[in-house]
């Protein structure tokens, strides 16, 4: 009865998160004594497929259909079913991010299996099965018990330490059998953002808010992200007039992210902003005002002007690049 | 086409999160509910197509589970322009528990387009949609941007964690929805608050459920460590700090 994860991958590899998501499967099965097997759908590279085994899965199913080449929630939950089924599975492990929220629902229902989504940490008990997740936005945690056989999880990004091991997976191709209800949503067109850091996937992201005062003032924003590999994020407001796009928004009502380091450039901290950034590891804010509720969640602060002190922080990482 | 949306009875996003009996249960105590946010905007949307489709859409429909306390949430929505609403009486347990009882209480009423949101901004479920969706044996299509309709037709747009896809579905359907779809939430006119009182709020009574999940206790983050500032007229020492100190860089 091993432990089952679904490995998302994005383009032909494996994200980052699916990594995460091995990593802590492969504590709660060794907790349970028993086993990781990952599951990927769609088209993955042959090299790329095993790695999931370097994180600890001993098993690695495969399923590949030419229809499967974007997310169709119906078809993939009822394979991620079906292949929980035939491996026994009694825990079922997914991201919480944007496929993990489409998919568990569903496969939750199929199985009658109890779903916890956004847990921060490994099961605190096993019998009753006990998780932590964020209640509140991020304002709380709560305790929950899983009652039902099998019990489903989706983790909240960056909540646990990606851990390499030695470890030889098997891999075997999976055959689902489906129905024609499970392609009634047809995808007629995609549009990628390519050659940017994902926000959810990043590991630093410099933002900005009103503060900036203007989408012409957004070129510092952007030449640190790129020195540091880093995504670019914004307050509502930003995005509301337009300064920045859409998929920028950070906050209670735009996604919430947990990166390494949160650089806050002219924002001034509002609870509905912090409920997106404030399981971030460190917070950095930048505001002229010594008032602004961000310094109250931040880690490190500077008292100025962005338009000022943007331009040092580029040198000061231009140097230290320079000297490592 | 009919459009039912699903509505959460939350506490104000700006309420201060307490909790009582040795930290088990959520102190309601002086907290001001309001429509989930998404749920607002999905209304907000809804009205808007059915305004501007030429009579694509006959009717608006808002469901809670829950007491009789969250009628005013409901009667609410009615005063921003839903044509009635159902509530199922009793207590929500978790979200299969919900979802199955929306599922139970709507199955026979010919839905087209059923939108939830993508989360509660209390427990941060992420379910309801999709559990729904998956007992009425229907397509769901998550983290919706914008809906758009044209006579029998549905066109979504969906957001992925790297771009963004269009998406056409079969009816009926679950939207589970998210920013964009409408961009400020409607607020209730005097006429409508006048209006909701005379619409219908049908109380429907709750069938056999299971709940999967039990909430046993709470806790608060702890208090942060207070902020190391830095020198303005040394940018230099923070990229240090963020070097050496935090090594996040
Ligand atoms: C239901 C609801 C949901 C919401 N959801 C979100 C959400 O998801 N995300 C979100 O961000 N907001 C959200 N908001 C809005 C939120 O309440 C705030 O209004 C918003 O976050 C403020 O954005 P800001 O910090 O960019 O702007 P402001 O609050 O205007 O702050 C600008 C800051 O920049 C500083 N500043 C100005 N000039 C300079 C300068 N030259 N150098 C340095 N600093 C400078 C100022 O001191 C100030 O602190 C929501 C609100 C509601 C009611
Ligand atoms: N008690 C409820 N009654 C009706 N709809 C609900 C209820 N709880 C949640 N929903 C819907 O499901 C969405 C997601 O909620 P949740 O799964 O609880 O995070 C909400 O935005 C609502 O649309």
């Amino acid at each position: 009865m091993p432990v089952l994860v679904y490995t998302e991958n994005w383009d032909g590899k494996f994200k980052k998160l699916s990594f995460e998501l091995v990593s802590y499967a492969s504590e709660i099965a060794k907790m349970m004594g028993t086993s990781v097997t990952a599951l990927s759908i769609g088209n993955v590279e042959q090299n790329e497929l095993k790695k999931p085994g370097s994180y600890g899965a001993s098993k690695i199913i495969e399923v590949k259909d030419d229809r499967l080449n974007h997310l169709i929630n119906s078809a993939y939950s009822s394979i991620i079913s079906q292949v929980a089924e035939s491996e026994g599975a009694n825990v079922i492990v997914f991201s919480n991010n944007f496929t993990g929220k489409a998919l568990s629902p569903r496969v939750s229902v199929k199985l009658k299996a109890g779903l916890v989504s956004g847990v921060t940490a490994l099961p605190s008990n096993l019998d009753p099965f006990t998780v932590q997740k964020k209640v509140f936005t991020g304002k709380a945690f709560a305790n929950v018990v899983i009652k039902s056989d099998i019990k489903i999880l989706t983790l909240s990004q960056n909540s646990f330490e990606i851990i390499e091991t030695e470890n030889n997976a098997t891999i075997e191709a999976f055959t689902p059998e489906f129905t024609d209800n499970d392609f009634r949503t047809e995808v007629k067109d995609v549009t990628k953002v390519t050659g940017k850091v994902l926000l959810t996937d990043a590991e630093i992201v410099v933002s900005g808010g009103r503060g900036m005062k203007g989408p012409e003032n957004w070129k510092p924003i952007e030449e640190l992200a790129e020195l540091l590999v880093a995504a670019t994020a914004c307050s509502r407001p930003v995005s509301d007039e337009g300064w920045r796009p859409h998929e920028e928004h950070t906050g209670q009502t735009g996604k919430i992210i947990a990166p390494n380091l949160y650089i806050a450039c002219g924002i001034s901290g509002a609870i509905q902003h912090l409920a997106g950034v404030s399981s971030s590891k460190f917070i950095v804010a930048i505001n002229k005002d010594n008032d602004a509720p961000i310094f109250e969640a931040a880690d490190y602060g500077i008292i100025g002007d962005v338009n000022k002190v943007l331009p040092e922080i580029i040198e000061a990482v231009k140097e230290l690049k320079a000297e490592s | 086409m009919k459009i039912l949306i699903c509505i959460s009875n939350v506490p104000d996003t700006t309420t201060k999160i307490r909790f009582v009996n040795d930290n088990t249960a959520f102190d309601t105590n002086g907290v001001q509910w309001i429509i989930n946010p998404w749920d607002e905007l999905a209304l907000t949307r809804a009205l808007e197509l059915k305004e501007t489709t030429g009579g694509a859409i006959e009717k608006v429909t808002v469901i809670n589970v829950g007491t009789k306390d969250t009628e005013p949430t409901l009667r609410k929505a009615l005063a921003i322009g839903a044509d009635d609403a159902i509530r199922v009486n009793t207590e929500p347990k978790d979200a299969f528990f919900v979802a199955y009882h929306i599922s139970e209480a709507v199955k026979n009423e010919g839905y087209d387009m059923i939108i939830a949101g993508i989360d509660s901004s209390d427990y941060n479920g992420a379910a309801v949609g999709g559990m729904l969706a998956e007992f009425l044996g229907v397509p769901s299509v998550s983290s919706v941007s914008s809906i758009d309709v044209e006579g029998d037709n549905v066109s979504l747009k969906r957001e992925i964690d790297g771009g963004s896809e269009v998406i056409g579905t079969q009816l009926p359907f679950v939207a589970i929805i998210q920013k964009g779809v409408a961009i400020e939430p409607r607020i209730p006119s005097m006429r409508g608050i006048m209006m909701a009182r005379k619409k219908p709020l049908n109380v429907v009574e709750p069938v056999e459920a299971d709940a999967l999940t039990e909430f046993v206790s709470y806790e608060l983050p702890q208090a942060k460590a207070a902020c190391k500032m830095v020198d303005p007229e040394n940018v230099k020492e923070l990229i240090n700090l963020l070097h050496t100190e935090a090594k996040v860089i």
